[in-house]
Protein backbone atom coordinates (compact mmCIF):
# COMPACT_ATOMS: atom_id res chain seq x y z
CA UNK A 1 0.00 0.00 0.00
CA UNK A 2 2.81 2.39 -0.75
CA UNK A 3 0.62 4.31 -3.14
CA UNK A 4 -1.85 5.42 -0.54
CA UNK A 5 0.96 5.74 1.93
CA UNK A 6 2.14 8.68 -0.11
CA UNK A 7 -1.19 10.45 0.16
CA UNK A 8 -0.85 13.71 2.03
CA UNK A 9 -3.41 12.62 4.58
CA UNK A 10 -3.89 15.35 7.09
CA UNK A 11 -7.66 15.54 7.46
CA UNK A 12 -9.78 13.81 10.08
CA UNK A 13 -11.96 11.00 8.75
CA UNK A 14 -15.21 12.91 9.19
CA UNK A 15 -13.93 15.71 6.96
CA UNK A 16 -13.31 13.13 4.26
CA UNK A 17 -16.88 11.88 4.56
CA UNK A 18 -18.36 15.39 4.46
CA UNK A 19 -16.20 16.28 1.47
CA UNK A 20 -17.27 13.22 -0.49
CA UNK A 21 -20.93 13.92 0.31
CA UNK A 22 -20.55 17.54 -0.79
CA UNK A 23 -18.84 16.63 -4.05
CA UNK A 24 -21.39 13.91 -4.74
CA UNK A 25 -24.29 16.23 -3.94
CA UNK A 26 -22.98 19.18 -5.92
CA UNK A 27 -22.24 17.09 -8.99
CA UNK A 28 -25.59 15.31 -8.92
CA UNK A 29 -27.28 18.67 -8.58
CA UNK A 30 -25.24 20.02 -11.48
CA UNK A 31 -25.82 17.04 -13.80
CA UNK A 32 -29.48 17.73 -14.68
CA UNK A 33 -28.63 21.39 -15.16
CA UNK A 34 -25.82 20.36 -17.48
CA UNK A 35 -28.20 18.15 -19.46
CA UNK A 36 -30.74 20.91 -19.91
CA UNK A 37 -27.92 23.38 -20.65
CA UNK A 38 -26.64 21.13 -23.41
CA UNK A 39 -30.07 20.74 -24.93
CA UNK A 40 -30.82 24.44 -24.82
CA UNK A 41 -27.43 25.37 -26.24
CA UNK A 42 -27.76 22.77 -29.00
CA UNK A 43 -31.11 24.33 -29.79
CA UNK A 44 -29.52 27.76 -30.10
CA UNK A 45 -26.86 26.36 -32.38
CA UNK A 46 -29.62 24.95 -34.57
CA UNK A 47 -31.77 28.08 -34.62
CA UNK A 48 -34.39 26.91 -32.13
CA UNK A 49 -35.11 27.37 -28.44
CA UNK A 50 -34.62 23.91 -27.00
CA UNK A 51 -36.81 22.73 -24.13
CA UNK A 52 -38.65 25.73 -22.65
CA UNK A 53 -42.04 24.42 -21.57
CA UNK A 54 -41.47 22.59 -18.27
CA UNK A 55 -40.87 25.06 -15.48
CA UNK A 56 -39.19 28.46 -15.89
CA UNK A 57 -37.07 28.43 -19.05
CA UNK A 58 -37.52 24.66 -19.24
CA UNK A 59 -35.28 24.13 -16.23
CA UNK A 60 -37.48 21.37 -14.82
CA UNK A 61 -37.28 19.34 -18.03
CA UNK A 62 -34.64 16.87 -16.75
CA UNK A 63 -36.63 16.44 -13.53
CA UNK A 64 -39.72 15.51 -15.51
CA UNK A 65 -37.69 13.09 -17.59
CA UNK A 66 -36.05 11.46 -14.60
CA UNK A 67 -39.46 10.97 -12.99
CA UNK A 68 -40.69 9.45 -16.23
CA UNK A 69 -37.70 7.10 -16.44
CA UNK A 70 -37.95 6.13 -12.77
CA UNK A 71 -41.54 5.02 -13.23
CA UNK A 72 -40.64 2.56 -15.99
CA UNK A 73 -40.60 -1.16 -15.57
CA UNK A 74 -37.06 -2.57 -15.14
CA UNK A 75 -37.22 -5.19 -17.85
CA UNK A 76 -34.42 -7.18 -19.43
CA UNK A 77 -34.38 -8.98 -22.77
CA UNK A 78 -34.80 -12.77 -22.82
CA UNK A 79 -31.39 -13.19 -24.44
CA UNK A 80 -29.55 -11.12 -21.84
CA UNK A 81 -27.36 -12.30 -18.99
CA UNK A 82 -29.31 -10.77 -16.20
CA UNK A 83 -26.72 -10.37 -13.45
CA UNK A 84 -24.23 -8.63 -15.72
CA UNK A 85 -27.03 -6.69 -17.36
CA UNK A 86 -27.95 -5.24 -13.95
CA UNK A 87 -24.39 -4.65 -12.76
CA UNK A 88 -23.01 -2.93 -15.87
CA UNK A 89 -24.69 0.49 -15.46
CA UNK A 90 -23.62 0.52 -11.83
CA UNK A 91 -19.99 -0.03 -12.85
CA UNK A 92 -20.30 2.81 -15.34
CA UNK A 93 -21.66 5.30 -12.84
CA UNK A 94 -19.52 4.26 -9.86
CA UNK A 95 -16.28 4.65 -11.80
CA UNK A 96 -17.42 7.96 -13.28
CA UNK A 97 -18.26 9.37 -9.87
CA UNK A 98 -15.12 8.09 -8.19
CA UNK A 99 -12.95 9.69 -10.86
CA UNK A 100 -14.54 12.94 -9.79
CA UNK A 101 -12.78 12.74 -6.42
CA UNK A 102 -9.53 13.70 -8.14
CA UNK A 103 -10.61 17.04 -9.58
CA UNK A 104 -9.15 19.76 -7.34
CA UNK A 105 -11.54 22.62 -6.76
CA UNK A 106 -9.15 24.65 -4.69
CA UNK A 107 -6.17 24.69 -2.42
CA UNK A 108 -6.10 23.66 1.23
CA UNK A 109 -8.37 26.05 3.14
CA UNK A 110 -8.95 26.53 6.83
CA UNK A 111 -12.65 26.04 7.49
CA UNK A 112 -13.48 26.69 11.19
CA UNK A 113 -9.85 26.03 12.03
CA UNK A 114 -9.71 22.65 10.34
CA UNK A 115 -7.47 22.37 7.28
CA UNK A 116 -9.63 21.09 4.43
CA UNK A 117 -8.38 20.46 0.92
CA UNK A 118 -11.02 21.49 -1.59
CA UNK A 119 -10.70 18.23 -3.49
CA UNK A 120 -11.82 14.70 -2.89
CA UNK A 121 -8.37 13.24 -2.47
CA UNK A 122 -4.92 14.35 -3.59
CA UNK A 123 -3.22 11.12 -4.56
CA UNK A 124 0.38 11.07 -5.63
CA UNK A 125 -0.49 9.25 -8.85
CA UNK A 126 -3.02 11.88 -9.98
CA UNK A 127 -3.92 11.38 -13.63
CA UNK A 128 -3.04 7.67 -13.54
CA UNK A 129 -5.90 7.13 -11.11
CA UNK A 130 -8.27 8.85 -13.52
CA UNK A 131 -6.99 6.70 -16.38
CA UNK A 132 -7.38 3.58 -14.30
CA UNK A 133 -10.98 4.45 -13.48
CA UNK A 134 -11.56 5.35 -17.13
CA UNK A 135 -10.29 1.91 -18.06
CA UNK A 136 -12.63 0.26 -15.58
CA UNK A 137 -15.54 2.39 -16.69
CA UNK A 138 -15.34 0.73 -20.07
CA UNK A 139 -16.26 -2.52 -18.36
CA UNK A 140 -19.58 -0.81 -17.80
CA UNK A 141 -19.96 -0.26 -21.53
CA UNK A 142 -18.49 -3.62 -22.56
CA UNK A 143 -20.49 -5.70 -20.10
CA UNK A 144 -23.64 -3.71 -20.74
CA UNK A 145 -23.34 -4.16 -24.48
CA UNK A 146 -22.40 -7.80 -24.32
CA UNK A 147 -24.85 -8.86 -21.61
CA UNK A 148 -27.75 -7.28 -23.49
CA UNK A 149 -27.65 -10.17 -25.94
CA UNK A 150 -28.40 -7.92 -28.88
CA UNK A 151 -26.20 -7.45 -31.91
CA UNK A 152 -26.49 -3.68 -31.94
CA UNK A 153 -25.49 -3.39 -28.31
CA UNK A 154 -22.65 -5.78 -28.95
CA UNK A 155 -21.39 -3.80 -31.95
CA UNK A 156 -21.57 -0.59 -29.93
CA UNK A 157 -19.62 -2.18 -27.10
CA UNK A 158 -16.97 -3.51 -29.48
CA UNK A 159 -16.55 -0.10 -31.00
CA UNK A 160 -16.33 1.40 -27.54
CA UNK A 161 -13.56 -0.97 -26.53
CA UNK A 162 -11.54 -0.33 -29.69
CA UNK A 163 -12.04 3.40 -29.37
CA UNK A 164 -10.94 3.44 -25.74
CA UNK A 165 -7.76 1.52 -26.47
CA UNK A 166 -6.88 3.75 -29.41
CA UNK A 167 -7.50 7.03 -27.72
CA UNK A 168 -6.41 6.37 -24.17
CA UNK A 169 -2.88 5.91 -25.50
CA UNK A 170 -2.68 9.32 -27.11
CA UNK A 171 -4.55 10.95 -24.23
CA UNK A 172 -2.05 9.54 -21.77
CA UNK A 173 0.94 10.50 -23.89
CA UNK A 174 -0.36 14.03 -24.33
CA UNK A 175 -0.42 14.35 -20.55
CA UNK A 176 3.14 13.15 -20.07
CA UNK A 177 4.35 16.47 -21.50
CA UNK A 178 2.49 18.29 -18.74
CA UNK A 179 3.81 15.90 -16.11
CA UNK A 180 7.39 16.37 -17.28
CA UNK A 181 7.02 20.13 -17.24
CA UNK A 182 5.42 20.19 -13.81
CA UNK A 183 7.69 17.50 -12.40
CA UNK A 184 4.91 16.00 -10.28
CA UNK A 185 1.93 13.67 -10.63
CA UNK A 186 -0.10 15.32 -7.88
CA UNK A 187 -2.90 17.34 -9.42
CA UNK A 188 -2.68 20.14 -6.87
CA UNK A 189 1.07 20.18 -7.47
CA UNK A 190 0.44 20.55 -11.20
CA UNK A 191 -1.87 23.50 -10.57
CA UNK A 192 0.73 25.13 -8.32
CA UNK A 193 3.34 24.63 -11.05
CA UNK A 194 1.14 26.64 -13.43
CA UNK A 195 1.45 29.79 -11.35
CA UNK A 196 3.58 31.52 -13.95
CA UNK A 197 1.93 30.29 -17.10
CA UNK A 198 -0.98 27.97 -17.74
CA UNK A 199 0.16 24.84 -19.51
CA UNK A 200 -2.07 25.21 -22.52
CA UNK A 201 0.37 27.80 -23.88
CA UNK A 202 3.66 25.83 -23.73
CA UNK A 203 1.79 22.53 -24.20
CA UNK A 204 -0.63 23.75 -26.88
CA UNK A 205 -0.13 20.67 -29.05
CA UNK A 206 -0.68 18.44 -26.04
CA UNK A 207 -3.81 20.42 -25.19
CA UNK A 208 -5.27 19.87 -28.66
CA UNK A 209 -4.47 16.15 -28.55
CA UNK A 210 -5.93 15.89 -25.07
CA UNK A 211 -9.15 17.59 -26.13
CA UNK A 212 -9.52 15.45 -29.26
CA UNK A 213 -8.86 12.28 -27.28
CA UNK A 214 -11.27 13.45 -24.58
CA UNK A 215 -14.09 13.70 -27.09
CA UNK A 216 -13.38 10.08 -28.00
CA UNK A 217 -13.02 9.01 -24.37
CA UNK A 218 -16.37 10.44 -23.36
CA UNK A 219 -18.04 9.09 -26.52
CA UNK A 220 -19.10 12.54 -27.56
CA UNK A 221 -19.65 13.80 -31.06
CA UNK A 222 -17.79 13.66 -33.44
CA UNK A 223 -16.54 10.36 -31.97
CA UNK A 224 -19.87 9.03 -30.72
CA UNK A 225 -19.62 5.86 -32.79
CA UNK A 226 -20.35 3.86 -29.67
CA UNK A 227 -23.92 5.10 -29.69
CA UNK A 228 -24.19 6.01 -33.38
CA UNK A 229 -27.96 6.15 -33.42
CA UNK A 230 -28.25 6.12 -37.19
CA UNK A 231 -26.64 2.70 -37.52
CA UNK A 232 -26.69 1.09 -34.07
CA UNK A 233 -30.08 2.22 -32.72
CA UNK A 234 -28.63 3.36 -29.40
CA UNK A 235 -25.31 1.58 -29.15
CA UNK A 236 -24.48 -0.29 -25.97
CA UNK A 237 -27.57 0.91 -24.10
CA UNK A 238 -30.04 -0.06 -26.80
CA UNK A 239 -31.69 -2.60 -24.53
CA UNK A 240 -31.65 -0.46 -21.41
CA UNK A 241 -34.61 1.49 -20.16
CA UNK A 242 -35.74 3.23 -17.03
CA UNK A 243 -33.27 3.93 -14.27
CA UNK A 244 -30.50 1.82 -15.82
CA UNK A 245 -30.63 4.06 -18.86
CA UNK A 246 -30.51 7.12 -16.60
CA UNK A 247 -27.45 5.61 -14.90
CA UNK A 248 -25.69 5.36 -18.26
CA UNK A 249 -26.74 8.86 -19.17
CA UNK A 250 -25.48 10.25 -15.87
CA UNK A 251 -22.25 8.29 -16.23
CA UNK A 252 -21.68 9.85 -19.63
CA UNK A 253 -22.26 13.36 -18.36
CA UNK A 254 -20.21 12.74 -15.22
CA UNK A 255 -17.40 11.59 -17.48
CA UNK A 256 -17.75 14.84 -19.37
CA UNK A 257 -17.46 16.77 -16.11
CA UNK A 258 -14.42 14.72 -15.07
CA UNK A 259 -12.68 15.23 -18.39
CA UNK A 260 -13.39 18.95 -18.38
CA UNK A 261 -12.13 19.07 -14.81
CA UNK A 262 -8.95 17.31 -15.89
CA UNK A 263 -8.51 19.72 -18.80
CA UNK A 264 -8.98 22.66 -16.44
CA UNK A 265 -6.57 21.24 -13.88
CA UNK A 266 -3.84 20.14 -16.25
CA UNK A 267 -3.94 22.82 -18.94
CA UNK A 268 -6.08 25.76 -17.87
CA UNK A 269 -4.52 26.54 -14.52
CA UNK A 270 -7.05 24.95 -12.16
CA UNK A 271 -8.26 27.52 -9.63
CA UNK A 272 -5.66 30.13 -10.64
CA UNK A 273 -6.92 33.39 -12.09
CA UNK A 274 -5.17 35.06 -15.01
CA UNK A 275 -3.04 38.24 -14.68
CA UNK A 276 -1.92 37.31 -11.19
CA UNK A 277 -5.25 38.07 -9.50
CA UNK A 278 -5.41 36.37 -6.10
CA UNK A 279 -9.00 36.16 -4.86
CA UNK A 280 -9.77 34.83 -1.38
CA UNK A 281 -9.79 31.06 -1.05
CA UNK A 282 -13.55 30.53 -1.10
CA UNK A 283 -13.65 31.83 -4.70
CA UNK A 284 -11.46 28.98 -5.96
CA UNK A 285 -14.21 26.37 -6.51
CA UNK A 286 -16.24 28.88 -8.48
CA UNK A 287 -13.24 29.69 -10.67
CA UNK A 288 -12.81 25.99 -11.39
CA UNK A 289 -16.52 25.57 -12.07
CA UNK A 290 -16.54 28.55 -14.42
CA UNK A 291 -13.58 27.17 -16.35
CA UNK A 292 -15.25 23.76 -16.49
CA UNK A 293 -18.36 25.40 -17.84
CA UNK A 294 -16.30 26.96 -20.63
CA UNK A 295 -14.80 23.59 -21.53
CA UNK A 296 -18.22 21.94 -21.42
CA UNK A 297 -19.63 24.67 -23.66
CA UNK A 298 -16.85 23.89 -26.09
CA UNK A 299 -17.83 20.21 -25.95
CA UNK A 300 -21.41 21.11 -26.85
CA UNK A 301 -20.28 23.55 -29.52
CA UNK A 302 -18.22 20.83 -31.18
CA UNK A 303 -21.12 18.43 -30.95
CA UNK A 304 -23.33 20.94 -32.74
CA UNK A 305 -20.70 21.47 -35.44
CA UNK A 306 -18.90 18.33 -36.49
CA UNK A 307 -20.51 15.31 -38.14
CA UNK A 308 -19.73 11.83 -36.89
CA UNK A 309 -16.57 10.20 -38.19
CA UNK A 310 -16.55 6.96 -40.11
CA UNK A 311 -15.10 4.07 -38.17
CA UNK A 312 -11.90 3.72 -40.25
CA UNK A 313 -11.42 7.50 -40.06
CA UNK A 314 -11.65 7.28 -36.30
CA UNK A 315 -8.99 4.58 -36.18
CA UNK A 316 -6.64 6.29 -38.63
CA UNK A 317 -6.99 9.60 -36.81
CA UNK A 318 -6.19 7.94 -33.51
CA UNK A 319 -3.23 5.84 -34.59
CA UNK A 320 -1.81 7.77 -37.54
CA UNK A 321 -2.25 11.36 -36.43
CA UNK A 322 -2.80 11.74 -32.71
CA UNK A 323 -0.41 9.08 -31.47
CA UNK A 324 2.65 10.28 -33.52
CA UNK A 325 1.81 13.87 -32.63
CA UNK A 326 1.60 13.01 -28.95
CA UNK A 327 4.89 11.12 -29.09
CA UNK A 328 6.55 14.02 -30.88
CA UNK A 329 5.13 16.44 -28.35
CA UNK A 330 6.48 14.29 -25.53
CA UNK A 331 9.93 14.08 -27.15
CA UNK A 332 10.19 17.81 -27.77
CA UNK A 333 9.02 18.58 -24.24
CA UNK A 334 11.52 16.14 -22.76
CA UNK A 335 14.38 17.65 -24.78
CA UNK A 336 13.40 21.21 -23.87
CA UNK A 337 13.02 20.37 -20.17
CA UNK A 338 16.29 18.40 -20.05
CA UNK A 339 18.38 21.03 -21.82
CA UNK B 1 -31.31 -4.69 -69.71
CA UNK B 2 -28.86 -4.71 -66.85
CA UNK B 3 -26.18 -2.14 -66.42
CA UNK B 4 -22.77 -3.52 -67.33
CA UNK B 5 -19.97 -1.33 -66.03
CA UNK B 6 -17.33 -3.37 -67.84
CA UNK B 7 -14.34 -5.10 -66.34
CA UNK B 8 -12.68 -2.16 -64.68
CA UNK B 9 -14.52 0.42 -62.66
CA UNK B 10 -12.41 3.53 -62.48
CA UNK B 11 -13.04 5.74 -59.49
CA UNK B 12 -11.72 9.24 -59.86
CA UNK B 13 -10.77 10.76 -56.55
CA UNK B 14 -9.28 14.10 -55.74
CA UNK B 15 -5.60 14.22 -54.86
CA UNK B 16 -4.78 13.10 -51.34
CA UNK B 17 -4.10 16.07 -49.09
CA UNK B 18 -0.49 16.60 -48.25
CA UNK B 19 0.68 17.35 -44.72
CA UNK B 20 -0.05 21.04 -45.07
CA UNK B 21 -3.45 20.64 -46.66
CA UNK B 22 -4.24 17.86 -44.22
CA UNK B 23 -3.43 20.10 -41.29
CA UNK B 24 -5.53 22.83 -42.89
CA UNK B 25 -8.43 20.43 -43.24
CA UNK B 26 -8.12 19.35 -39.65
CA UNK B 27 -7.86 22.78 -38.09
CA UNK B 28 -8.88 25.40 -40.66
CA UNK B 29 -12.03 23.71 -41.81
CA UNK B 30 -12.97 22.72 -38.29
CA UNK B 31 -12.62 26.31 -37.14
CA UNK B 32 -14.71 27.41 -40.12
CA UNK B 33 -17.41 24.97 -39.07
CA UNK B 34 -17.27 26.20 -35.49
CA UNK B 35 -17.65 29.75 -36.75
CA UNK B 36 -20.66 28.77 -38.85
CA UNK B 37 -22.50 27.27 -35.90
CA UNK B 38 -21.56 30.21 -33.71
CA UNK B 39 -23.03 32.65 -36.22
CA UNK B 40 -26.23 30.63 -35.97
CA UNK B 41 -26.31 31.33 -32.23
CA UNK B 42 -25.96 35.05 -32.90
CA UNK B 43 -28.82 34.95 -35.40
CA UNK B 44 -31.13 33.67 -32.69
CA UNK B 45 -33.92 31.13 -32.90
CA UNK B 46 -36.38 31.23 -35.76
CA UNK B 47 -38.98 29.13 -33.94
CA UNK B 48 -42.53 30.46 -33.77
CA UNK B 49 -43.83 29.59 -30.30
CA UNK B 50 -47.08 28.26 -31.66
CA UNK B 51 -49.86 28.43 -29.13
CA UNK B 52 -48.71 31.85 -27.96
CA UNK B 53 -47.74 33.32 -31.30
CA UNK B 54 -49.20 32.24 -34.59
CA UNK B 55 -48.05 32.32 -38.15
CA UNK B 56 -50.13 35.01 -39.88
CA UNK B 57 -52.26 33.69 -42.73
CA UNK B 58 -52.71 35.20 -46.17
CA UNK B 59 -55.99 37.01 -46.97
CA UNK B 60 -57.04 34.24 -49.37
CA UNK B 61 -56.23 31.48 -46.87
CA UNK B 62 -58.96 28.84 -46.94
CA UNK B 63 -59.84 28.10 -43.35
CA UNK B 64 -63.13 27.21 -41.66
CA UNK B 65 -66.29 28.26 -43.53
CA UNK B 66 -68.48 31.18 -42.56
CA UNK B 67 -72.10 31.91 -43.43
CA UNK B 68 -73.05 35.54 -43.86
CA UNK B 69 -76.05 37.82 -43.21
CA UNK B 70 -76.97 41.05 -44.88
CA UNK B 71 -75.55 43.76 -42.73
CA UNK B 72 -78.51 46.16 -43.11
CA UNK B 73 -81.47 43.80 -42.71
CA UNK B 74 -79.86 41.01 -40.74
CA UNK B 75 -81.37 38.41 -43.08
CA UNK B 76 -79.33 35.39 -44.07
CA UNK B 77 -77.77 35.46 -47.48
CA UNK B 78 -78.20 31.72 -47.96
CA UNK B 79 -81.36 30.79 -49.88
CA UNK B 80 -80.97 27.06 -49.51
CA UNK B 81 -80.26 26.31 -53.15
CA UNK B 82 -77.85 23.42 -52.33
CA UNK B 83 -75.41 24.42 -55.06
CA UNK B 84 -72.59 24.25 -52.51
CA UNK B 85 -73.61 20.73 -51.58
CA UNK B 86 -73.65 19.81 -55.26
CA UNK B 87 -70.22 21.35 -55.83
CA UNK B 88 -68.64 19.73 -52.79
CA UNK B 89 -66.26 16.96 -53.89
CA UNK B 90 -66.02 15.57 -50.37
CA UNK B 91 -69.80 15.55 -49.98
CA UNK B 92 -69.64 17.15 -46.56
CA UNK B 93 -72.39 19.78 -46.83
CA UNK B 94 -75.99 19.01 -46.01
CA UNK B 95 -78.69 21.55 -46.83
CA UNK B 96 -82.42 21.18 -46.14
CA UNK B 97 -84.38 24.10 -47.53
CA UNK B 98 -87.69 25.51 -46.27
CA UNK B 99 -90.09 28.19 -47.54
CA UNK B 100 -89.97 31.67 -46.10
CA UNK B 101 -93.36 32.81 -44.82
CA UNK B 102 -94.45 36.44 -44.34
CA UNK B 103 -94.57 35.85 -40.57
CA UNK B 104 -91.13 34.32 -40.42
CA UNK B 105 -88.59 35.65 -42.85
CA UNK B 106 -85.16 34.16 -42.45
CA UNK B 107 -83.44 34.85 -45.75
CA UNK B 108 -83.76 37.44 -48.45
CA UNK B 109 -84.94 34.99 -51.10
CA UNK B 110 -87.95 32.76 -51.48
CA UNK B 111 -86.52 29.89 -49.46
CA UNK B 112 -83.99 29.55 -46.71
CA UNK B 113 -81.77 26.84 -45.32
CA UNK B 114 -83.57 25.20 -42.45
CA UNK B 115 -80.62 22.89 -41.89
CA UNK B 116 -77.12 23.79 -42.97
CA UNK B 117 -74.40 21.46 -41.75
CA UNK B 118 -70.77 21.09 -42.73
CA UNK B 119 -68.93 18.02 -41.59
CA UNK B 120 -65.48 19.49 -41.08
CA UNK B 121 -63.90 16.08 -40.52
CA UNK B 122 -64.62 15.37 -44.19
CA UNK B 123 -64.09 18.84 -45.65
CA UNK B 124 -60.98 19.15 -47.79
CA UNK B 125 -60.98 22.99 -47.80
CA UNK B 126 -61.01 23.20 -51.59
CA UNK B 127 -63.24 26.29 -51.62
CA UNK B 128 -65.60 25.01 -54.35
CA UNK B 129 -68.63 25.83 -52.15
CA UNK B 130 -67.49 29.44 -52.02
CA UNK B 131 -67.23 29.54 -55.83
CA UNK B 132 -70.51 27.76 -56.38
CA UNK B 133 -72.55 30.05 -54.14
CA UNK B 134 -74.56 32.56 -56.23
CA UNK B 135 -75.12 34.92 -53.27
CA UNK B 136 -71.69 34.87 -51.56
CA UNK B 137 -73.47 33.40 -48.57
CA UNK B 138 -70.65 31.00 -47.73
CA UNK B 139 -66.99 31.99 -47.70
CA UNK B 140 -63.84 30.39 -46.40
CA UNK B 141 -62.67 32.09 -43.19
CA UNK B 142 -59.20 32.26 -41.67
CA UNK B 143 -59.70 29.91 -38.77
CA UNK B 144 -57.61 26.76 -38.80
CA UNK B 145 -57.75 25.61 -35.18
CA UNK B 146 -60.57 23.14 -35.41
CA UNK B 147 -59.42 20.05 -33.57
CA UNK B 148 -61.93 18.45 -31.22
CA UNK B 149 -62.37 15.37 -29.13
CA UNK B 150 -65.27 13.68 -30.91
CA UNK B 151 -66.25 13.45 -34.55
CA UNK B 152 -69.76 14.65 -33.91
CA UNK B 153 -68.37 17.90 -32.51
CA UNK B 154 -66.84 18.56 -35.91
CA UNK B 155 -70.25 18.76 -37.62
CA UNK B 156 -70.80 22.51 -37.67
CA UNK B 157 -74.39 23.67 -37.71
CA UNK B 158 -75.82 26.82 -39.26
CA UNK B 159 -75.74 28.74 -35.98
CA UNK B 160 -72.07 27.94 -35.47
CA UNK B 161 -71.21 28.95 -39.01
CA UNK B 162 -73.19 32.17 -38.79
CA UNK B 163 -71.65 33.26 -35.49
CA UNK B 164 -68.85 35.78 -35.54
CA UNK B 165 -65.69 33.73 -35.18
CA UNK B 166 -63.33 34.50 -32.33
CA UNK B 167 -60.42 36.40 -33.86
CA UNK B 168 -57.77 33.80 -33.32
CA UNK B 169 -55.79 33.96 -36.49
CA UNK B 170 -53.59 36.92 -37.34
CA UNK B 171 -53.78 38.13 -40.91
CA UNK B 172 -50.63 38.68 -42.88
CA UNK B 173 -49.98 42.33 -43.59
CA UNK B 174 -49.50 43.73 -47.07
CA UNK B 175 -46.17 42.67 -48.53
CA UNK B 176 -45.28 40.41 -45.61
Amino acid sequence: MTVFGLVDYFEPWWVQIIKSLVIFGVIFAVLPVLIVYERKLLGRFQGRYGPNRVGPYGLLQPLAEIVKFALKEPFHPATSVESLFRIAPMIAIVTAVSALALVPFGDVQRIFGTPVGLYGIDVSIGPLYVFALGGISFYGIMLGGWASGSKYSFLGAMRGAAQLISYEVSQGLSLVGVLITAGTLSLTGIVHAQRGMWYFIPQFCGFLIFMAASFAETNRAPFDLVEADAELVGGYFTEYGGTAFVAYLFAEYTNMIVVSGMAVTLFLGGWLMPFGIHPPGWVDPFVVLAKMLIVLTFFIWVRATLPRLRYDQLMSLGWKVLLPLATLNLLVTAIVVAS
Amino acid sequence: MTYDPGDVVEVIRGPAPGPVMGAYRVFGETLRGLKTTFMRVLEGPVTIQYPEEKTPVYPRFRGRHRLHRFEDTGLEKCVGCSLCAAACPADCIRVVAAENTPERRVSAGERYAAVYEINLSRCIFCGYCEIACPFDAITMGHDYEMSDYTRSDLIFTKEMLLAEPIERTPLRREGE
